[in-house]
């Protein structure tokens, strides 16, 4: 049989432990489930797309970390990954699909471009997609290499994991969300 | 072949090059669609290889749209420029002798403000629909002009 402790399993939130039972407390327990699974939607439009392809392949493996089961409906993704160039006809589409999704929901900027607009700071292009959706995490880089790309996934992890349940429900939420017009 | 050319429709072709990479002749704005009319239905020019625009500020007919047709059986291009000045920058189109003019048409509209009359659908294609000049225009930087955040004084503006 092969060894189990060569495996790195995920390690259980802090909590009180007796035979039979243990005890945590909901947010650390919800946020352990969610962080291990997330299901991204690779919103990939350029050279940062490419990078993610080969973050997902087999040498780089995001399927690793959960993201296993990428999903191209906003309905069924938690994580919205803006990947390369967001032009500003395209703007008002990465708006409409991050309020498809429903919460929790996090975005995840990938690259220069979709960070900042990038090199190209002209007429066409979208400078930084925060200027459209709230975002969680940036990962800079043109285009930043699949290692770089895996660090900020696990930052989200870092964010879903610590995220308390109420969150979405807080009059602070609430403003950001109005902030960027969406309901 | 140039020479028949200036023969027929000498008094609206305004100059040639003919040792240029492909033969090029400037033509008047009004002689443009017979002549490509002509070419394609006489001559066997029968694609339309590209439809673009172009400004030079320096000249007097600052705007221009510039035509590339193929003789496909015999390979031979050519390369037809018209110019129009600013203050009224109408071209006829010629969607009706080639369809796949409609979209470029519409692009050197969006980008130049050149106006093509007699095209059955003239709006922006590229730009987003609220935008109210036409960039490639030499007046306008490349640059947004919304970008709030960047200091000029490390970008050499």
């Amino acid at each position: 049989m092969s060894d189990t402790n060569k495996y790195n399993l995920v390690e259980a939130p802090e909590g009180y432990s007796a035979p039979g039972f243990f005890a945590t407390s909901l947010d650390a327990a919800v946020g352990l489930a969610r962080k291990n699974s997330i299901w991204p939607l690779p919103f990939a439009t350029s050279c940062c797309g490419i990078e993610f392809m080969a973050t997902m392949g087999a040498h780089y493996d995001l399927g690793r970390f959960g993201a296993e089961r990428l999903s191209f409906s906003p309905r069924q993704a938690d994580l919205l990954m803006v990947m390369g160039t967001i032009a500003k006809k395209m703007a008002p589409v990465v708006q409409q699909v991050y309020e498809q999704m429903a919460e929790p929901r996090w975005v995840l900027s990938v690259g220069a471009c979709a960070s900042s607009g990038g090199v190209f700071d002209t007429y066409s292009v979208l400078q930084g997609i925060d200027k459209v959706v709230p975002v969680d995490v940036y990962v800079p880089g043109c285009p930043p290499r699949p290692e770089q790309i895996i660090e900020g996934f696990m930052k989200i992890q870092e964010l879903v994991g610590n995220e308390s349940l109420r969150r979405r429900y807080s009059p602070e939420y609430k403003e950001l969300m109005k902030k960027y017009g969406i309901l | 072949m140039i020479e028949e050319l200036t023969g027929k429709f000498g008094n609206e072709i305004q100059g040639v090059e003919a040792d240029a990479d492909i033969p090029t002749l400037t033509v008047d704005v009004k002689g443009t669609k017979n002549l490509i009319a002509w070419l394609k239905e006489e001559r066997g020019f029968i694609f339309l290889t590209d439809l673009c625009g172009i400004h030079y500020p320096e000249q007097e007919n600052e705007l221009g749209v510039i035509y590339h047709l193929h003789n496909l059986t015999a390979n031979k291009r050519l390369r037809i420029k018209c110019f129009v000045s600013k203050k009224r920058p109408q071209v006829d189109s010629i969607v009706s002798l080639f369809a796949g003019a409609n979209w470029m048409e519409r692009e050197t509209f969006d980008f130049y403000g050149i106006v093509f009359t007699g095209h059955p659908n003239l709006t922006r294609i590229l730009n987003v629909e609220y935008m109210d000049y036409h960039p490639l225009r030499k007046e306008y930087p490349l640059e947004d002009a919304t970008r709030t955040d960047k200091d000029d004084r490390f970008f050499g503006r």
